[in-house]
Protein backbone atom coordinates (compact mmCIF):
# COMPACT_ATOMS: atom_id res chain seq x y z
CA UNK A 1 0.00 0.00 0.00
CA UNK A 2 1.34 3.39 -0.89
CA UNK A 3 1.24 6.51 1.20
CA UNK A 4 -1.59 7.82 -1.02
CA UNK A 5 -3.83 4.89 -0.10
CA UNK A 6 -3.43 5.89 3.49
CA UNK A 7 -4.19 9.50 2.83
CA UNK A 8 -7.20 8.88 0.61
CA UNK A 9 -9.02 6.25 2.64
CA UNK A 10 -7.92 2.93 4.00
CA UNK A 11 -8.27 -0.31 2.13
CA UNK A 12 -11.15 -2.21 3.66
CA UNK A 13 -9.54 -5.62 3.19
CA UNK A 14 -6.27 -4.86 4.96
CA UNK A 15 -5.16 -7.58 7.38
CA UNK A 16 -5.80 -5.18 10.23
CA UNK A 17 -9.39 -4.47 9.21
CA UNK A 18 -10.10 -8.14 8.60
CA UNK A 19 -8.76 -8.95 12.06
CA UNK A 20 -10.80 -6.21 13.67
CA UNK A 21 -14.03 -7.28 11.98
CA UNK A 22 -13.54 -10.97 12.76
CA UNK A 23 -12.73 -10.11 16.35
CA UNK A 24 -15.83 -7.94 16.65
CA UNK A 25 -18.02 -10.79 15.42
CA UNK A 26 -16.48 -13.43 17.63
CA UNK A 27 -16.63 -11.24 20.74
CA UNK A 28 -20.27 -10.49 20.09
CA UNK A 29 -20.95 -14.23 19.95
CA UNK A 30 -18.83 -14.95 23.04
CA UNK A 31 -20.57 -12.29 25.05
CA UNK A 32 -24.09 -13.32 24.16
CA UNK A 33 -23.74 -17.07 24.38
CA UNK A 34 -25.56 -18.68 27.29
CA UNK A 35 -24.00 -21.80 28.83
CA UNK A 36 -26.05 -24.96 28.23
CA UNK A 37 -26.83 -25.66 31.93
CA UNK A 38 -28.21 -22.13 32.34
CA UNK A 39 -30.21 -22.48 29.14
CA UNK A 40 -31.72 -25.67 30.60
CA UNK A 41 -32.66 -23.82 33.79
CA UNK A 42 -34.25 -20.95 31.87
CA UNK A 43 -36.21 -23.46 29.84
CA UNK A 44 -37.45 -25.26 32.96
CA UNK A 45 -38.33 -22.00 34.73
CA UNK A 46 -40.29 -20.63 31.78
CA UNK A 47 -42.07 -23.92 31.40
CA UNK A 48 -43.01 -24.00 35.10
CA UNK A 49 -44.52 -20.52 34.95
CA UNK A 50 -46.43 -21.17 31.74
CA UNK A 51 -47.76 -24.52 32.91
CA UNK A 52 -49.57 -22.78 35.74
CA UNK A 53 -51.87 -21.18 33.21
CA UNK A 54 -51.48 -23.13 30.00
CA UNK A 55 -51.34 -26.69 28.81
CA UNK A 56 -48.09 -26.73 26.84
CA UNK A 57 -46.74 -29.36 24.49
CA UNK A 58 -43.43 -29.86 26.32
CA UNK A 59 -41.74 -31.83 23.57
CA UNK A 60 -42.24 -29.03 21.08
CA UNK A 61 -41.41 -26.24 23.54
CA UNK A 62 -38.13 -24.67 22.51
CA UNK A 63 -36.05 -21.63 23.40
CA UNK A 64 -33.01 -20.34 21.52
CA UNK A 65 -30.68 -17.39 21.23
CA UNK A 66 -30.98 -15.70 17.87
CA UNK A 67 -28.66 -13.12 16.39
CA UNK A 68 -29.33 -10.69 13.63
CA UNK A 69 -26.53 -8.23 13.00
CA UNK A 70 -25.86 -6.45 16.28
CA UNK A 71 -29.09 -7.58 17.92
CA UNK A 72 -29.33 -10.66 20.13
CA UNK A 73 -32.66 -12.06 21.28
CA UNK A 74 -34.00 -15.00 23.21
CA UNK A 75 -36.79 -16.54 21.21
CA UNK A 76 -39.28 -19.16 22.32
CA UNK A 77 -41.59 -21.47 20.45
CA UNK A 78 -44.45 -22.42 22.76
CA UNK A 79 -47.14 -24.68 21.31
CA UNK A 80 -50.30 -24.31 23.41
CA UNK A 81 -52.65 -27.27 23.65
CA UNK A 82 -55.28 -25.40 25.64
CA UNK A 83 -55.70 -22.72 28.25
CA UNK A 84 -56.22 -24.02 31.74
CA UNK A 85 -59.42 -22.84 33.37
CA UNK A 86 -58.55 -20.42 36.21
CA UNK A 87 -58.39 -22.25 39.52
CA UNK A 88 -60.84 -20.66 41.88
CA UNK B 1 -21.61 -20.00 83.38
CA UNK B 2 -21.15 -19.52 79.66
CA UNK B 3 -18.55 -17.05 78.54
CA UNK B 4 -18.66 -15.60 75.05
CA UNK B 5 -15.26 -16.04 73.50
CA UNK B 6 -14.54 -13.87 70.47
CA UNK B 7 -13.77 -15.89 67.36
CA UNK B 8 -10.00 -16.35 67.18
CA UNK B 9 -10.06 -16.29 63.39
CA UNK B 10 -11.28 -12.69 63.19
CA UNK B 11 -8.31 -11.78 60.99
CA UNK B 12 -9.51 -14.16 58.31
CA UNK B 13 -12.91 -12.52 58.12
CA UNK B 14 -11.85 -9.15 56.79
CA UNK B 15 -11.44 -10.32 53.25
CA UNK B 16 -10.44 -7.01 51.74
CA UNK B 17 -8.04 -4.73 53.51
CA UNK B 18 -8.94 -1.04 53.53
CA UNK B 19 -7.51 0.94 50.65
CA UNK B 20 -5.30 3.10 52.81
CA UNK B 21 -3.09 0.24 53.85
CA UNK B 22 -2.04 -0.55 50.30
CA UNK B 23 -3.25 -1.63 46.90
CA UNK B 24 -3.53 -5.23 45.79
CA UNK B 25 -3.45 -5.62 42.03
CA UNK B 26 -3.71 -8.89 40.15
CA UNK B 27 -2.03 -9.01 36.74
CA UNK B 28 -3.87 -11.37 34.47
CA UNK B 29 -4.61 -12.14 30.81
CA UNK B 30 -6.39 -15.41 30.20
CA UNK B 31 -4.06 -16.37 27.39
CA UNK B 32 -0.54 -17.47 28.22
CA UNK B 33 2.60 -15.92 26.84
CA UNK B 34 1.34 -12.34 26.48
CA UNK B 35 3.76 -10.97 29.06
CA UNK B 36 2.07 -11.13 32.48
CA UNK B 37 5.24 -12.09 34.31
CA UNK B 38 7.43 -9.57 32.49
CA UNK B 39 4.81 -6.92 33.19
CA UNK B 40 4.61 -7.81 36.88
CA UNK B 41 8.40 -7.68 37.27
CA UNK B 42 8.76 -4.40 35.40
CA UNK B 43 5.89 -2.49 36.98
CA UNK B 44 6.97 -3.79 40.40
CA UNK B 45 10.51 -2.58 39.94
CA UNK B 46 9.35 0.76 38.52
CA UNK B 47 7.03 1.32 41.50
CA UNK B 48 9.86 0.47 43.89
CA UNK B 49 12.12 2.99 42.15
CA UNK B 50 9.36 5.59 42.63
CA UNK B 51 9.56 4.95 46.37
CA UNK B 52 6.63 2.57 46.84
CA UNK B 53 7.07 -0.43 49.10
CA UNK B 54 6.26 -3.26 46.71
CA UNK B 55 5.65 -6.98 47.25
CA UNK B 56 5.46 -9.20 44.17
CA UNK B 57 3.61 -12.45 44.56
CA UNK B 58 3.99 -15.30 42.09
CA UNK B 59 0.62 -17.08 42.10
CA UNK B 60 1.52 -19.31 39.15
CA UNK B 61 2.02 -22.31 41.40
CA UNK B 62 3.79 -25.20 39.68
CA UNK B 63 5.08 -22.97 36.90
CA UNK B 64 7.33 -20.54 38.75
CA UNK B 65 8.78 -17.87 36.48
CA UNK B 66 8.68 -14.47 38.13
CA UNK B 67 11.92 -15.35 39.94
CA UNK B 68 13.70 -15.52 36.57
CA UNK B 69 12.26 -12.22 35.32
CA UNK B 70 13.55 -10.61 38.50
CA UNK B 71 16.88 -12.44 38.55
CA UNK B 72 16.15 -13.73 42.06
CA UNK B 73 16.02 -17.46 41.33
CA UNK B 74 19.14 -18.21 43.36
CA UNK B 75 17.86 -16.61 46.51
CA UNK B 76 14.72 -18.69 47.02
CA UNK B 77 14.52 -20.52 50.33
CA UNK B 78 10.80 -20.61 51.05
CA UNK B 79 7.79 -20.22 48.79
CA UNK B 80 4.15 -19.14 48.97
CA UNK B 81 2.93 -22.60 49.99
CA UNK B 82 5.49 -22.80 52.81
CA UNK B 83 4.04 -19.56 54.18
CA UNK B 84 0.41 -20.54 53.74
CA UNK B 85 0.97 -23.93 55.36
CA UNK B 86 2.89 -22.40 58.25
CA UNK B 87 6.35 -23.88 57.58
CA UNK B 88 7.89 -20.46 57.06
CA UNK B 89 7.28 -17.00 58.43
CA UNK B 90 6.17 -14.44 55.86
CA UNK B 91 9.13 -12.20 56.65
CA UNK B 92 11.70 -14.90 56.09
CA UNK B 93 10.03 -16.05 52.87
CA UNK B 94 9.85 -12.59 51.29
CA UNK B 95 13.05 -12.05 49.30
CA UNK B 96 14.34 -8.48 49.46
CA UNK B 97 15.78 -7.25 46.19
CA UNK B 98 19.36 -6.06 46.66
CA UNK B 99 19.08 -3.56 43.79
CA UNK B 100 16.17 -1.80 45.43
CA UNK B 101 15.30 -2.28 49.10
CA UNK B 102 11.67 -1.29 48.40
CA UNK B 103 11.07 -4.44 46.37
CA UNK B 104 10.26 -7.83 47.87
CA UNK B 105 9.25 -11.07 46.19
CA UNK B 106 7.35 -14.16 47.30
CA UNK B 107 7.98 -17.04 44.88
CA UNK B 108 5.49 -19.68 43.76
CA UNK B 109 5.98 -23.27 44.82
CA UNK B 110 7.42 -25.23 41.93
CA UNK B 111 6.45 -28.74 43.00
CA UNK B 112 2.84 -28.11 43.94
CA UNK B 113 -0.28 -27.37 41.89
CA UNK B 114 -2.83 -24.61 41.57
CA UNK B 115 -4.98 -25.96 44.40
CA UNK B 116 -2.20 -25.57 46.98
CA UNK B 117 -3.42 -22.10 47.98
CA UNK B 118 -7.15 -21.59 48.49
CA UNK B 119 -8.94 -18.26 47.94
CA UNK B 120 -9.29 -17.80 51.72
CA UNK B 121 -5.60 -18.51 52.26
CA UNK B 122 -4.73 -16.02 49.53
CA UNK B 123 -6.89 -13.36 51.18
CA UNK B 124 -5.26 -13.76 54.56
CA UNK B 125 -1.78 -13.94 53.00
CA UNK B 126 -2.39 -10.63 51.24
CA UNK B 127 -3.73 -9.10 54.46
CA UNK B 128 -0.55 -10.24 56.25
CA UNK B 129 1.65 -8.70 53.53
CA UNK B 130 -0.23 -5.39 53.78
CA UNK B 131 0.19 -5.50 57.56
CA UNK B 132 3.95 -5.47 56.94
CA UNK B 133 3.56 -2.00 55.47
CA UNK B 134 3.69 -2.69 51.75
CA UNK B 135 1.92 -0.05 49.66
CA UNK B 136 1.58 -2.22 46.55
CA UNK B 137 1.07 -5.97 46.24
CA UNK B 138 1.22 -7.19 42.64
CA UNK B 139 -0.03 -10.73 42.01
CA UNK B 140 1.22 -12.55 38.91
CA UNK B 141 -1.78 -14.66 37.88
CA UNK B 142 -1.47 -18.00 36.06
CA UNK B 143 -2.85 -18.28 32.53
CA UNK B 144 -6.25 -19.88 32.15
CA UNK B 145 -9.65 -19.38 33.74
CA UNK B 146 -9.70 -22.31 36.15
CA UNK B 147 -9.08 -22.56 39.89
CA UNK B 148 -5.61 -21.00 39.65
CA UNK B 149 -7.18 -17.84 38.27
CA UNK B 150 -9.80 -17.80 41.03
CA UNK B 151 -7.18 -18.32 43.74
CA UNK B 152 -4.87 -15.64 42.37
CA UNK B 153 -7.62 -13.06 42.04
CA UNK B 154 -9.21 -13.78 45.43
CA UNK B 155 -7.03 -11.39 47.41
CA UNK B 156 -6.98 -8.56 44.87
CA UNK B 157 -8.97 -5.34 44.91
CA UNK B 158 -7.84 -4.18 41.46
CA UNK B 159 -6.96 -5.92 38.20
CA UNK B 160 -4.73 -5.28 35.23
CA UNK B 161 -5.44 -7.22 32.04
CA UNK B 162 -2.48 -7.69 29.71
CA UNK B 163 -3.18 -8.35 26.06
CA UNK B 164 -1.24 -8.44 22.81
CA UNK B 165 -2.71 -6.71 19.78
CA UNK B 166 -3.74 -9.95 18.09
CA UNK B 167 -7.07 -11.71 17.91
CA UNK B 168 -6.81 -14.65 20.29
CA UNK B 169 -5.30 -12.71 23.16
CA UNK B 170 -7.85 -9.88 22.79
CA UNK B 171 -10.64 -12.44 22.76
CA UNK B 172 -9.29 -14.06 25.94
CA UNK B 173 -8.86 -10.64 27.53
CA UNK B 174 -12.54 -9.94 26.89
CA UNK B 175 -13.46 -13.20 28.60
CA UNK B 176 -11.19 -12.43 31.54
CA UNK B 177 -12.79 -9.01 32.01
CA UNK B 178 -16.15 -10.77 32.38
CA UNK B 179 -14.74 -13.28 34.85
CA UNK B 180 -13.09 -10.52 36.86
CA UNK B 181 -16.47 -8.79 37.13
CA UNK B 182 -17.90 -12.04 38.45
CA UNK B 183 -15.16 -11.94 41.13
CA UNK B 184 -16.24 -8.37 41.98
CA UNK B 185 -13.15 -6.89 40.34
CA UNK B 186 -14.62 -4.04 38.33
CA UNK B 187 -12.85 -1.35 36.29
CA UNK B 188 -10.01 -3.56 35.08
CA UNK B 189 -7.14 -1.64 33.53
CA UNK B 190 -5.76 -2.66 30.14
CA UNK B 191 -2.15 -2.96 29.00
CA UNK B 192 -1.56 -3.49 25.29
CA UNK B 193 1.78 -5.28 25.27
CA UNK B 194 4.14 -6.05 22.39
CA UNK B 195 2.67 -3.49 20.03
CA UNK B 196 4.26 -3.45 16.58
CA UNK B 197 3.93 0.15 15.40
CA UNK B 198 5.27 -0.49 11.90
CA UNK B 199 2.73 -3.22 11.24
CA UNK B 200 -0.07 -1.03 12.60
CA UNK B 201 1.02 1.77 10.33
CA UNK B 202 0.97 -0.44 7.27
CA UNK B 203 -2.49 -1.76 8.22
CA UNK B 204 -1.17 -5.26 8.81
CA UNK B 205 -1.82 -5.53 12.55
CA UNK B 206 -4.29 -4.31 15.14
CA UNK B 207 -3.49 -1.00 16.81
CA UNK B 208 -4.31 0.22 20.29
CA UNK B 209 -7.45 2.00 19.08
CA UNK B 210 -8.71 -1.22 17.45
CA UNK B 211 -8.16 -3.20 20.64
CA UNK B 212 -9.89 -0.53 22.72
CA UNK B 213 -12.78 -0.37 20.30
CA UNK B 214 -13.55 -4.08 20.33
CA UNK B 215 -13.11 -4.43 24.10
CA UNK B 216 -15.45 -1.50 24.70
CA UNK B 217 -15.78 1.03 27.48
CA UNK B 218 -15.48 -1.44 30.34
CA UNK B 219 -11.69 -1.41 30.34
CA UNK B 220 -9.54 1.66 30.70
CA UNK B 221 -6.17 1.78 28.98
CA UNK B 222 -3.28 2.18 31.40
CA UNK B 223 -0.34 1.36 29.17
CA UNK B 224 1.01 0.67 25.70
CA UNK B 225 4.22 -1.32 25.60
CA UNK B 226 6.00 -1.69 22.27
CA UNK B 227 7.66 -4.89 21.13
CA UNK B 228 11.25 -4.46 22.28
CA UNK B 229 14.09 -6.92 21.80
CA UNK B 230 15.67 -5.59 24.93
CA UNK B 231 12.99 -7.40 26.94
CA UNK B 232 14.64 -10.64 25.83
CA UNK B 233 18.11 -9.55 26.89
CA UNK B 234 16.88 -8.04 30.15
CA UNK B 235 15.04 -11.24 31.00
CA UNK B 236 18.15 -13.22 30.10
CA UNK B 237 20.13 -11.11 32.52
CA UNK B 238 17.41 -11.07 35.19
CA UNK B 239 17.30 -7.29 35.17
CA UNK B 240 13.84 -5.81 34.58
CA UNK B 241 13.87 -3.48 31.55
CA UNK B 242 12.24 -0.75 33.60
CA UNK B 243 15.70 -0.24 35.13
CA UNK B 244 17.12 0.42 31.66
CA UNK B 245 16.79 4.11 30.81
CA UNK B 246 17.34 3.42 27.11
CA UNK B 247 14.74 0.68 26.68
CA UNK B 248 11.45 1.76 25.10
CA UNK B 249 9.49 -1.02 26.79
CA UNK B 250 11.20 -0.01 30.03
CA UNK B 251 10.00 3.52 29.57
CA UNK B 252 6.47 2.29 28.86
CA UNK B 253 6.52 0.26 32.09
CA UNK B 254 7.82 3.21 34.09
CA UNK B 255 4.95 5.27 32.68
CA UNK B 256 2.44 2.62 33.77
CA UNK B 257 3.86 2.71 37.30
CA UNK B 258 3.44 6.47 37.38
CA UNK B 259 -0.14 6.24 36.10
CA UNK B 260 -0.93 3.64 38.75
CA UNK B 261 0.09 6.22 41.34
CA UNK B 262 -2.35 8.69 39.82
CA UNK B 263 0.04 10.70 37.69
CA UNK B 264 -1.26 11.92 34.34
CA UNK B 265 1.36 10.64 31.89
CA UNK B 266 0.76 10.88 28.13
CA UNK B 267 0.72 7.58 26.26
CA UNK B 268 3.57 6.70 23.95
CA UNK B 269 2.18 7.05 20.46
CA UNK B 270 3.35 6.81 16.86
CA UNK B 271 7.08 6.94 16.53
CA UNK B 272 7.66 7.29 20.30
CA UNK B 273 7.06 3.56 20.18
CA UNK B 274 9.80 2.84 17.67
CA UNK B 275 13.52 2.52 18.06
CA UNK B 276 14.48 5.00 15.38
CA UNK B 277 12.33 6.15 12.56
CA UNK B 278 12.50 8.85 9.87
CA UNK B 279 11.15 12.01 11.47
CA UNK B 280 8.70 13.16 8.83
CA UNK B 281 6.22 10.45 9.72
CA UNK B 282 5.74 12.00 13.15
CA UNK B 283 3.08 14.32 11.80
CA UNK B 284 1.14 11.41 10.39
CA UNK B 285 0.95 9.12 13.37
CA UNK B 286 -2.57 10.17 14.32
CA UNK B 287 -3.75 8.62 11.09
CA UNK B 288 -2.50 5.19 12.05
CA UNK B 289 -4.82 4.31 14.80
CA UNK B 290 -3.08 4.97 18.09
CA UNK B 291 -5.66 6.76 20.18
CA UNK B 292 -4.46 8.90 23.05
CA UNK B 293 -6.58 8.38 26.19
Amino acid sequence: MTIFDRWFGKKEDSAKNVARDRLRMVLQQDRSSIPAPIMEKIRADILAVLCKHLDIDEREFDIAVEREGEAVALTANIPIRRIRPEAA
Amino acid sequence: MAIEVPAPSADKDNSIAPDKTGRVIVITSGKGGVGKTTTTANIGMALAVLGEKVALLDADIGLRNLDLALGLENRIVYDIVDVVEGRAKLRSALIKDKRNANLAFLPAAQTRDKSAVSPDQMKSLVADILAEGYTFVLIDCPAGIEQGFKNATAGASEAIVVTNPEMSSVRDADRIVGLLEAQDLHNAKLIVNRLRPKMVRSDEALGVADVQEVLGQGVELIGVVPEDERIITSTNRGEPASLDETSLAGKAYRNIARRLRGEDVPFLTGTDLEEKEPGFLDKLFQLFGVKNN
